[in-house]
C-alpha cells in the first residue's frame, strides 16, 4: 500500500513516500516517515512492513555509521552503499527476507546525484526516478514523459507534485500526506510533510 | 635470562619483550632485499632475486612481488611459504569487499586487515608468528598512490621510501640523503631503487638477472597499470644508473 516516489535532478535528488501506517481497517498513524537518513548525503525511501522497514534501515544506517568509525571518518559513496544494501538483502534473503523495496538516492562529490532502485529479491539498478507499489502505476508514467536530464530543484518537485496529485485523484486507497526530502551537496533536508513525525 | 621468555609467542617477557616475534622479524633481515619507492605519478617497488643453485628451473612467476588486486600488489621478504597464505588472505578479502561495495577497496584497509590476521597469532593460538615481512603497493581514490610496509608483529606504517630485508639499514640511509622532498617521476625512482640495491648487496655486480623491478601507474582511463620490467628495460635503467655513477666522479 506504500507509495515511495523518486526523481534525481542536477545536483541533487528528491525522494517522496506517504506517510500512513494502517493494517487491515485500522490507521495506527498519518504521520509516519518512511524516508530514513543513513549518512549526511543519502536517504533511503522504503515500503513494506513497519517492522522490516524499521529492522533494514536502522540496521544499514547503523552499519555505515560504524564503517565511518571504523575508517577515520571516511564515507562511503552512494553507489557502494546502495551495493552494500543489495549484499544484505540478498544475504538475508535465503534465511530471513527483509519484504522491503527500496529507493536509495545520495549526493557524492565527484559522482553528483545518483539514485538506486532495489527490490525485496534483492535486485538493483541505477535509475534516473523511480517508483515502488501501487502508486507506480499512476506515476511512472508521468515521470517517463516529464524527466529531462537537466531539471532543476523546481522542476523536481513539481513532478512530485503532480505525481501525489495523481495518487491524491485516482488512488483508491486515501493516502492524504506525504514526506517529501531533498537531497544536495548541502545534505538531507526535509522539503515539506503533510503530518509531522515529531508529534507521537 | 631471557631465555625462559622465549618460546611462546604470547608470553610477555619480565622487560616487555615479545621475543618470538622479534625473533620473526631477525629471520627477514636474512632474506633478499626489498625497495619501495613513492613517486609523484605511481609506485616503484624493486627486490633482490637470490638464485641459490644453477639447477633451479627458471621461475615462470615472481616469488617477490604478487598482485592482490586490480589496484594493489605487494613484495615479500620472508619465508615464502608463510607469505602465500597472507596472500590469499589479501586477495579474499579484497574481492570480498569488491562483491559487497562494488567499490575498490581502499589500500590502507587492505593492509590493516592482513596485518590484524598476522597480529592475532602473536596474541593467541600458541603458533609462531609469520616469517614475513611485506611492501604493500596501491592506488585508490582517496588518497592516490600509497606505500605500505609491515612486519611480523602486524604492525604497519605509510612511507615515502623504504627498504625490508638483508642490509635494509644500509637502503635506508641511502634513501634519506637520496629521497628529494619533491616526489621523484616513476622513471627517476626505478633508478634511486637500483641505485639503493646496487648498495645492499654490495660485492655484486648489478644485474638483470639478480633484480626485479615492478612499477605501479595509471593508464589514461585512470585503471592501474601493473608492470614488472622486462630483461630489456631492467638493462636500460641499470645502464643509465651505471652511466650516471661513473660519470659522477667526473667535475
Amino acid at each position: 500500500m506504500d507509495t515511495v516516489l523518486a526523481i534525481t535532478y542536477k545536483g541533487g535528488v528528491v525522494l517522496a513516500a506517504d506517510q500512513s501506517n494502517a493494517r487491515s481497517i485500522i490507521s495506527y498513524q498519518s504521520n509516519l516517515d518512511k524516508i530514513k537518513e543513513l549518512t549526511s548525503h543519502s536517504a533511503m525511501g522504503v515500503a513494506g512492513p513497519n517492522c522490516d522497514l524499521v529492522r533494514f534501515t536502522e540496521y544499514i544506517a547503523k552499519n555505515l555509521a560504524l564503517y565511518q568509525l571504523n575508517h577515520d571518518g571516511t564515507q562511503l559513496s552512494t553507489k557502494a552503499q546502495a551495493n552494500f544494501c543489495r549484499s544484505e538483502l540478498a544475504d538475508a534473503l535465503r534465511k530471513g527476507p527483509y519484504q522491503v523495496n527500496l529507493l536509495l538516492g545520495g549526493f557524492d562529490e565527484k559522482a553528483g546525484p545518483s539514485l538506486y532502485f532495489m527490490d525485496y529479491l534483492a535486485a538493483l539498478e541505477k535509475v534516473n526516478f523511480g517508483s515502488h507499489g501501487y502508486a507506480s502505476s499512476f506515476c511512472l508514467s508521468i515521470m517517463d514523459k516529464e524527466y529531462r536530464e537537466d531539471l532543476s530543484e523546481e522542476d523536481a518537485l513539481k513532478i512530485i507534485d503532480y505525481c501525489i496529485h495523481e495518487i491524491h485523484t485516482r488512488f483508491l486507497i486515501s493516502q492524504p500526506n506525504f514526506m517529501v526530502k531533498v537531497i544536495d551537496k548541502d545534505g538531507v533536508r526535509v522539503s515539506k510533510f503533510g503530518g509531522d513525525p515529531a508529534d507521537t | 635470562m631471557a631465555r625462559r621468555y622465549d618460546s611462546s609467542t604470547t608470553t610477555f617477557s619480565p622487560e616487555g619483550r615479545l621475543h618470538q616475534v622479534e625473533y620473526a622479524i631477525e629471520a627477514i633481515n636474512n632474506a633478499g632485499t626489498c625497495v619501495g619507492i613513492l613517486a609523484n605519478d605511481g609506485i616503484v617497488m624493486a627486490s633482490e632475486r637470490r638464485i641459490t643453485s644453477g639447477l633451479l628451473a627458471p621461475a615462470k612467476t615472481s616469488e617477490k612481488t604478487y598482485k592482490l588486486c586490480d589496484h594493489a600488489a605487494c613484495n615479500v621478504a620472508g619465508l615464502t611459504a608463510d607469505a602465500n597464505i597472507l596472500i590469499d588472505q589479501a586477495r579474499i578479502y579484497a574481492a570480498r569487499n569488491h562483491y559487497v561495495y562494488q567499490d575498490p577497496i581502499p589500500v590502507e584497509q587492505l593492509v590493516e586487515h592482513v596485518c590484524n590476521y598476522k597480529q592475532a597469532y602473536t596474541q593467541y593460538g600458541g603458533l609462531r608468528p609469520f616469517g614475513v615481512a611485506f611492501l604493500f603497493a596501491g592506488y585508490d581514490t582517496q588518497h592516490g598512490f600509497q606505500l605500505y610496509q609491515s612486519d611480523p608483529s602486524g604492525n604497519y606504517s605509510g612511507w615515502k621510501a623504504t627498504v625490508i630485508g638483508s642490509n635494509n639499514q644500509a637502503g635506508k640511509s641511502l634513501l634519506k640523503t637520496e629521497y628529494k622532498e619533491e616526489a621523484p617521476s616513476v622513471q627517476e625512482a626505478l633508478m634511486l631503487a637500483v641505485k639503493v640495491l646496487n648498495k645492499t648487496m654490495d660485492g655484486t655486480a648489478a644485474s638483470v638477472e639478480k633484480m626485479e623491478l615492478f612499477r605501479m601507474t595509471l593508464d589514461e582511463d585512470g585503471n592501474c597499470q601493473h608492470h614488472i620490467l622486462t630483461a630489456n628495460e631492467a638493462k636500460q635503467v641499470i645502464d643509465s644508473v651505471t652511466a650516471e655513477a661513473s660519470s659522477s666522479g667526473d667535475s
